[in-house]
This record gives C-alpha cells, sequence and structure tokens, in this order.
C-alpha cells in the first residue's frame, strides 16, 4: 500500500462498547489509511455498524450505551470533551443502509450540508451541486431533474444522491452503511465505481454487503464477528491467504 | 350459516352503525339551519341588540368570540407547540417528563367549568385582570393546551426518525433538524391538532362564564382588560334568562356559531389532506 508508514487517518484504540449493558464491541484496535478504502466486514451481528457510527458519534443519540478506548481521527481524540460534534460530523460524512432523500428536491438534497453549514452563495452553491453530483457518477443522469422531488428517483440513484449529499460537505472521511444493500446489480456498480473514483481523494470506510462486494472493493479489509476484530489486512491478501481460521470459514462459506 | 351471508349481515349492520353516527350531526345542523335561516339578515351579523337583545342583531358576541379565539391562539400556539417540540425532540425519558405527559393527559380530561373556576381563583381574583378578555384568553388557553400539545407531539413524532439522523450526519444541529424538516414536516398535523383546540374554546361557555362574558354590552370591547359579549354564552342567555325570546334570533345565534365552528373544522380537514397528498414518505 502506498500509504504505508504514514499515520493512519483514523485509530481506533482499545474501543469496547455497550447498549444497555450488552457488550457489542470488545477491545476493538484498528487503522484506517487514508485515501484507500476499508472494508469491515463480517456476519451480521458483528459489531460493523457500531464502530462505524463510532466514527462520527452517531451512537450519541442512542441512550444508554458505554464506551472505553479511544478514535483518534488525525491523531485527536474524537471523544475527548469538548469536541465539536457540527465539525466532526462535517468531517466524516455518513451514507446509510437504504437511502434516506430527505424532502424537497435533487438540488435541495445535494446542498442541505452546505446550506445548514450557512453557505448562501449562489455561484458556490452550484458548484458543489455539480462537483457532489459528478464525483457520486449522478450528474448525467439528474442534470435535466435537478429541480424534481428526490424521491421520483430510482433506487441506486437515490442512494448516488445521498452519497453526493455527503460529499457536498467536502468531508475529509465518507462512512457507508451496506449503501448497496437495496440496490440491483448494475445501480451496485455505479456506486462501487464512484467509490473507486472517490477514494483518490477521501478515506472511505465501508460495510459491504456481501463478501464479493468486500473483496472488490476492499484496499484494507477487516473481519468483525461477535464484536470481536479478528483480523485486518490489506484485502490483496486477506481474501486470498486469510490467516485466522474463521475468517478462512467465514469467506469460503462455511457459515455466515 | 353461508359465509357469504354472514359477510353480508355484517357490512350491513356496520354500514348502519355508521349511518347512526352521521344522524344526528345532519339533523342537528340541518333543524338549526331550517329554523334559523330567516333570523340571518345583515343587520343581525353586523348590528347591536336592542330591546333587551329581543331585537337588532348580535355583532359584538361575533366579534367577542373572533377576538378571544385569537387571543386564545396567541397564548396556546406557542406555548403548546413549544412544549410539544421539548416533549418530542430533546426530553429524554425521565420521571418529570414522564410526569408532564401524565399531566397532559389529565388536563384533557379536565371539565370545562373547572377551568373556568380556575381562571376566576387565578386570573380574575389573584391576579387581578377583572373579568376581561385576557382572563377570558388566558384561561381558554389552558383549557386548549393539551390539545393542541398532545396533537403537536403525535405530529412530531410521526417524522420518520431517520431524517433527523441524516441532519445530523450532514452536520445538523437539533435545532436545525427541527427547522428545517421536522417542523415543516410536522406542520400540518400541528395546523390540524391546533385547528381543533381552538374550536373547543371557540365554543365553550362554562370557561368564560366566570372569566369574560358579559350579560349585554351592545358594544364592542375596546382593550384587552374589557369585558365582552361571546356566541356561546349570549346563546346560554337567550335561551334560558330572556324571557319572550323571539325563537329565530335563538336559532340564529346558534346558526352563526355552528357556521363558525364547522368552518374551522373544515378548514382543518382542507389543510390536512392538502399537505398528506404533498407528503413525500
Amino acid at each position: 500500500m502506498s500509504d504505508q508508514g504514514r499515520p493512519p487517518k483514523i485509530r481506533i484504540e482499545n474501543v469496547s462498547y455497550s447498549y444497555d449493558g450488552k457488550l457489542a464491541l470488545r477491545n476493538v484496535t484498528l487503522d484506517i489509511p487514508a485515501r484507500a478504502i476499508t472494508v469491515l466486514f463480517g456476519p451480521a451481528g458483528g459489531g460493523k455498524t457500531t464502530l462505524l457510527r463510532l466514527i462520527n458519534r452517531l451512537n450519541d443519540l442512542i441512550e444508554g450505551t458505554q464506551m472505553s478506548g479511544r478514535v483518534l481521527l488525525d491523531g485527536e481524540d474524537i471523544y475527548a470533551p469538548g469536541t465539536d460534534l457540527v465539525e466532526l460530523r462535517r468531517r466524516v460524512g455518513m451514507v446509510f443502509a437504504l437511502p434516506l432523500p430527505l424532502p424537497g428536491t435533487v438540488r435541495e438534497n445535494v446542498l442541505y450540508g452546505p446550506k445548514l453549514a450557512g453557505v448562501r452563495d449562489r455561484t458556490r452553491l452550484d458548484e458543489i451541486l455539480y462537483r457532489s453530483l459528478q464525483q457520486a457518477a449522478l450528474w448525467d443522469e439528474v442534470k435535466d431533474r435537478l429541480d424534481d422531488p428526490a424521491s421520483t428517483l430510482s433506487g441506486g440513484q437515490q442512494q448516488r444522491l445521498c452519497i453526493a449529499r455527503s460529499l457536498a460537505l467536502e468531508p475529509e472521511v465518507l462512512l457507508l452503511d451496506e449503501p448497496t444493500s437495496g440496490l440491483d446489480p448494475i445501480s451496485t456498480g455505479k456506486v462501487e465505481e464512484s467509490l473507486f473514483n472517490l477514494k483518490r481523494n477521501y478515506t472511505i470506510v465501508i460495510v459491504p454487503h456481501s463478501i464479493q462486494q468486500a473483496a472488490r472493493v476492499a484496499d484494507v479489509a477487516a473481519f468483525m464477528l461477535m464484536g470481536e476484530l479478528v483480523e485486518c489486512g490489506p484485502g490483496s491478501a486477506l481474501f486470498v491467504r486469510p490467516r485466522d481460521r474463521r475468517t478462512e470459514d467465514y469467506i469460503t462459506g462455511r457459515f455466515g | 350459516m353461508n359465509r357469504h351471508i354472514q359477510q353480508k349481515i355484517g357490512f350491513i349492520l356496520l354500514g348502519l352503525t355508521a349511518l347512526m353516527v352521521v344522524m344526528p350531526i345532519l339533523f342537528v345542523v340541518g333543524h338549526i339551519a331550517a329554523s334559523g335561516a330567516r333570523a340571518i339578515t345583515e343587520e343581525f351579523i353586523t348590528g347591536m341588540p336592542r330591546n333587551g337583545m329581543k331585537e337588532g342583531g348580535i355583532l359584538p358576541a361575533i366579534v367577542g368570540t373572533l377576538v378571544l379565539t385569537l387571543g386564545t391562539a396567541l397564548v396556546a400556539i406557542p406555548l403548546g407547540v413549544g412544549g410539544a417540540i421539548y416533549l418530542s425532540e430533546y426530553a429524554r425519558d425521565t420521571w418529570l417528563t414522564r410526569t408532564v405527559r401524565l399531566a397532559i393527559i389529565n388536563l384533557a380530561g379536565i371539565p370545562s367549568v373547572v377551568y373556568g373556576l380556575f381562571g376566576l381563583g387565578m386570573f380574575v381574583l389573584f391576579l387581578r385582570f377583572g373579568t376581561s378578555i385576557l382572563a377570558g384568553c388566558l384561561t381558554l388557553a389552558i383549557m386548549t393546551l393539551p390539545v393542541i400539545v398532545s396533537a403537536a407531539e403525535e405530529a412530531l413524532r410521526a417524522v420518520p426518525v431517520e431524517f433527523r439522523t441524516v441532519i445530523f450526519s450532514l452536520g445538523g444541529t437539533r435545532w436545525q433538524s427541527i427547522r428545517y424538516i421536522v417542523l415543516p414536516q410536522a406542520l400540518p398535523g400541528i395546523i390540524t391538532g391546533v385547528i381543533l383546540g381552538l374550536l373547543r374554546a371557540a365554543g365553550e361557555t362554562a370557561p368564560i362564564l366566570f372569566t369574560v362574558a358579559a350579560f349585554y354590552l351592545p358594544r364592542l370591547p375596546r382593550s384587552i382588560f374589557d369585558e365582552t359579549m361571546a356566541l356561546p354564552y349570549h346563546l346560554y342567555v337567550i335561551s334560558t334568562h330572556v324571557p319572550g325570546m323571539p325563537m329565530h334570533i335563538q336559532y340564529g345565534t346558534a346558526l352563526v356559531l355552528l357556521v363558525l365552528v364547522l368552518s374551522m373544522n373544515l378548514l382543518a380537514s382542507l389543510i390536512r389532506s392538502y399537505y398528506r397528498k404533498r407528503r413525500q414518505w
């Protein structure tokens, strides 16, 4: 990997996490490199989504949780007291499993983030709109429908719209939680294609919706099982020669 | 018995019950309209009462009811909607919020005459507002609050939680999620609740009985510390306290009150159905 030797973009350090006393993450340590796609994969209930939502502190919204350990973004603990959550979430964008367009038009959806941040300048907003939709590989399909309600787009288009919406804030990190779980193979291909383009500028962490997808997109892959990080390594190696027996069993389809 | 026949019988019985529900409404409205239509003249709507209310118009009562409803709205809407936003968006589930919710439910069940007595003790006497529009509006507002709070809270909670999560993930604050998504999306439900609450306030007699209503005051109110006539109380007065009252004036007054209240109700329904069609979730 090209970024070897450089400090990681995100470092997850001895993180344990529980919901109402039920342990969801057990002592997880993981380095996430900048400008690469890191894949968190494994069977359901392994803690992938929990880990993902820790990185932009969306888990804060849930009551009755407990956490220990640290999450560092560029070396700074994002759980330190006094952390600006608004600032953090502008730096760390998120795309959810189901396409969740907000009420309003295509244009309004893409520009929600900048609008919340107080950007009012029309030319600036138009630039952001164009750039974000281009990056999400959606511009050509919606350039004549910018003022249609977002809900009239197809599922695949809506999901790329949600990616564009996150990109509009020019985040440093993009978190994607099974972004293609509701999509057909062609739309899935388009979303993956946009991810390949994005990793040149962004740090991407994705929970894939299948092992095949994990293998296709991973620069770094991390296998998670029942709250534990079993194994982590370059995608090219991990899917070919897993070191841990459990990883091998899962990849070869013996369980999960 | 053949299940198709069972089905048919069930269908007819349920249809009849539905009809029974509609019948009284139609009958009341029809009866009042038929008996009161004769009284509706320009003078009746725009004139002052004369000759011990047996002649002339009911303008002070109409204006009084409109003013009271408006004043109630001014007090109850900010408090009610604000409280609902707090309960739905900010409050965590603690004994305090549970108590507040319980109080709201119980407030809705209190008989209106009790609100009237409370208003008399609290606003008219203790706070020395006297028998006044101010005291009346405050009393009506307290009575209306539980309706507005529950309806608004329900409407706010109906907005999918994912919308809020998306706003947070885009670096929005709690208030921005309310301002840009939750409140606009819940607005039709809130407006409906507000109108239904105000409707009740407009038609009630007991809460204004001791706090604002004048028996006979043939002029328009001059300030919020003035007394005023109001349609429900006026109707009560001319139906029970004035001997030799012409029937058609009683019915005419009832008709005016009914039209006022039903048109507010109709407005609420229109708003609701208009926004429901435009909703994108």
